[in-house]
């Protein structure tokens, strides 16, 4: 099956900050992916660079076969790769109906005289979009918070929030960034069935997390980045008792204590 | 609350000329009705995109050159021995083109400037506005520079069946404007409701989010500065017709910050803001005359705008419509308190 992400050999200096040394892997149409690294490994940053947000200093990244080059990040939300962001982004000034509205941007285009006039057809799809907003709202469970301001919510319902500007694009891939940092172990929950829902309606799913447990239980395959490098690659099983891993996350000292105790077992 | 207020203005100024005969007062009712008309076009860039246009002027100079000569015609000649002659024409395609020619040029500035955005654009639209003076000022031929343009006929409306209406009186000249200024408000109240409105808040609230999400930003700002341009054009060309004569003082900069002032003070990004705010720095040169002289009003302009935005930081308009809010919630506390009162209630 041909990837529909690669990213291929891509490199990223601030200065004389080397933030990922050379990345090179591939995401499959339909699965959850999971980039996972410790703080500062380059996750975010790849992110940027994968949403146009960034521009690599070598290498290139490919969706669906076309080079992301010189495509900017409303272009590339325009192809169907959406995103949400580390930290918490919201339009804290608008209700979170106008928030799913404001995604709802590229639902159905009018032409000029429709912008300015309330003609029949404007009205009609400005009906269907708010039908449209609500369906989403629904399906992240966030009815009961519609006309509320985004700002005013819950730090998990404002990640709820921007998780569901990112569906109203329509995306045919999503990455998420540190999706339910913030939230309880309840509403990581609902949340992890939210993204199984999603990937099962067909979009692929790639995923920073720290939170590992939930990694695990969500993810058909895991990379792990290092100082911004791919230091491992595979199922969650595999990457669990990854000895590069293990080292990249406890140190080096934890990784000798580990290998110490199952020598001692 | 506040969406009350546009409405009881119209009300309130549809009546007036009905009573009040003061040719002074109209007079400046009028010029106010004009900078109004400014103000709303500002705010559509200023309030709505965050983008500060401190050469707003230039579009309403220009259109009020573009009208006059529409009306007056003209005779000039250009390089490589081309000449350009207008024989004069009607006030109302003056308007039009006006309208057409300001809103081509915003187009234009916007997608000039909007690469870069913040300062860049304010740069620009200062700069483009001292060169549009400019050029009056000097291009003699055209403009008849410092001599101004005169005997500009005053505004022209086809009535079906009725033949032409050409608008000399005061209380005409103050319907034309009141209507303009209806009809600008709620271009922008459209504008702003509409999903292209809601493009141009999620850009200036979050700019990152916005393009996430497929906003395209360069395309949305563009299309504000062509609507607002072509507002203050129109604004431009009324005034033309209305004064009559004009010379390169439209340009003046002080226009630009009075309308600033306007928006500003009322409200920016409130529909109703630059009604209000509009209203109070049209007439206070009004209230201001008997005592003081116009270079002297300047100041207490700037104590009168400190002052509304020491009380309320974000206008006038936008405070109102806080305060209505904050009562909202004690109004609802009044209703079933307990399940015993919510059935007696049922
Ligand atoms: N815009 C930037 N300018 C300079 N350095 C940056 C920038 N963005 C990220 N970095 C640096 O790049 C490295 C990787 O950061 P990041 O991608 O945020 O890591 P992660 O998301 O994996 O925690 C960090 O050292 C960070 O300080
Ligand atoms: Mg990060």
């Amino acid at each position: 099956m041909s990837a529909i992400l690669s990213v291929e050999h891509v490199g990223m200096r601030f200065g004389g900050l080397t933030a990922i040394a050379d990345l090179h892997f591939d995401v499959k149409p339909g699965e959850i992916l999971s980039l996972i690294g410790p703080n500062g490994a380059g996750k975010t940053t790849a992110f940027n660079i994968m949403t146009g947000f960034l521009k690599p200093t070598t290498g290139r990244v490919l969706f669906e076969g076309r080079d992301l080059a010189k495509t900017k990040p409303n272009e590339i939300a325009r192809l169907g790769l959406a995103r949400t962001f580390q930290r918490t982004s919201v339009f804290a000034n608008d209700t979170v109906l106008d928030n799913v509205l404001i995604g709802l941007q590229r639902f159905g285009e009018p032409s000029l005289l429709e912008r300015l006039l309330p003609t029949p057809r404007a009205l009609a799809l400005e009906k269907e979009t708010r039908a449209r907003a609500e369906a989403i709202i629904d399906m992240v469970g966030l009815s009961a918070r519609a006309h509320e301001k985004a700002g005013s919510l819950s730090y998990g319902e404002q990640r709820l929030v921007g998780f569901a500007l990112a569906l109203a694009i329509e995306p045919r891939m999503l990455l998420l960034d540190e999706p339910v940092s913030g939230m309880n172990a309840s509403e990581t929950q609902s949340f992890v069935g939210l993204v199984r829902k999603v990937r099962d309606a067909g979009v692929t799913i790639l995923l920073v997390e720290h939170d590992m447990p939930m990694v695990m239980e969500v993810s058909d395959r895991i990379v792990c980045l290092n100082y911004g490098r791919l230091i491992a690659e595979g199922t969650p099983a595999e990457i669990r008792n990854d000895a590069a891993v293990i080292e990249a996350y406890l140190g080096k000292s934890a990784a000798k204590l580990d290998l110490k105790e199952a020598a001692n077992a | 609350m506040t969406r009350l207020i546009a409405p009881l203005f119209l009300v309130v100024f549809a009546l007036v000329p009905l009573w009040l005969n003061d040719p002074y007062l109209m007079n400046a009712l009028i010029i106010t009705g004009i900078f109004t008309i400014c103000a709303m076009s500002l705010n559509l860039l200023l309030g709505y995109t965050g983008q500060l246009s401190l050469g707003h002027v230039a579009f309403f100079g220009i259109g009020a050159y573009v009208s006059a000569l529409t009306a007056l015609g003209f005779d000039v000649s250009l390089p490589f021995g081309l000449r350009i002659t207008h024989e004069g024409g009607s006030p109302l395609l003056g308007f039009v083109l006006a309208i057409l020619i300001t809103g081509v040029t915003g187009y234009l500035i916007g997608r000039l400037s909007f690469r870069v955005r913040g300062a860049y654009f304010v740069i620009v639209t200062i700069s483009f506005a001292e060169v549009v003076r400019l050029v009056a000022l000097n291009w003699v031929e055209l403009t008849q520079g410092p001599l101004a343009l005169t005997s500009i006929p005053n505004m022209t409306l086809p009535l079906p069946g009725l033949g032409d209406l050409t608008l000399r009186t005061k209380m005409q000249n103050y319907y034309l404007v009141l209507g303009v200024a209806v009809l600008s408000y709620l271009v922008v109240a459209r504008l702003v409701a509409s999903r292209f409105g809601r493009a141009m808040r999620g850009l200036k609230e979050n700019e990152s989010l916005a393009l996430s999400l497929g906003v395209n930003a360069t395309r949305t700002l563009t299309i504000a500065a062509t609507v607002s341009a072509a507002m203050a054009g129109a604004a431009g060309s009324l005034y033309a017709h209305y004064i009559r004569i004009i010379d390169p003082d439209v340009f003046l900069f002080s226009y630009t910050v009075t309308m600033v002032i306007m928006v500003v003070a009322g409200g920016k990004g409130s529909l109703a803001g630059p009604l209000v705010g509009g209203l109070i720095f049209g007439l206070l040169p009004v209230a201001l005359r008997p005592v003081m002289a116009p270079e002297a009003q300047w100041i207490v302009y700037g104590g009168i705008l400190i002052a509304i935005l020491f009380v309320m930081p974000n206008g006038i308009v936008p405070a109102l419509a806080n305060l209505t809010a904050r009562r909202r919630p004690a109004s609802l506390t009044k209703t079933p308190e307990t399940p015993a009162e919510a059935g007696a209630q049922s």
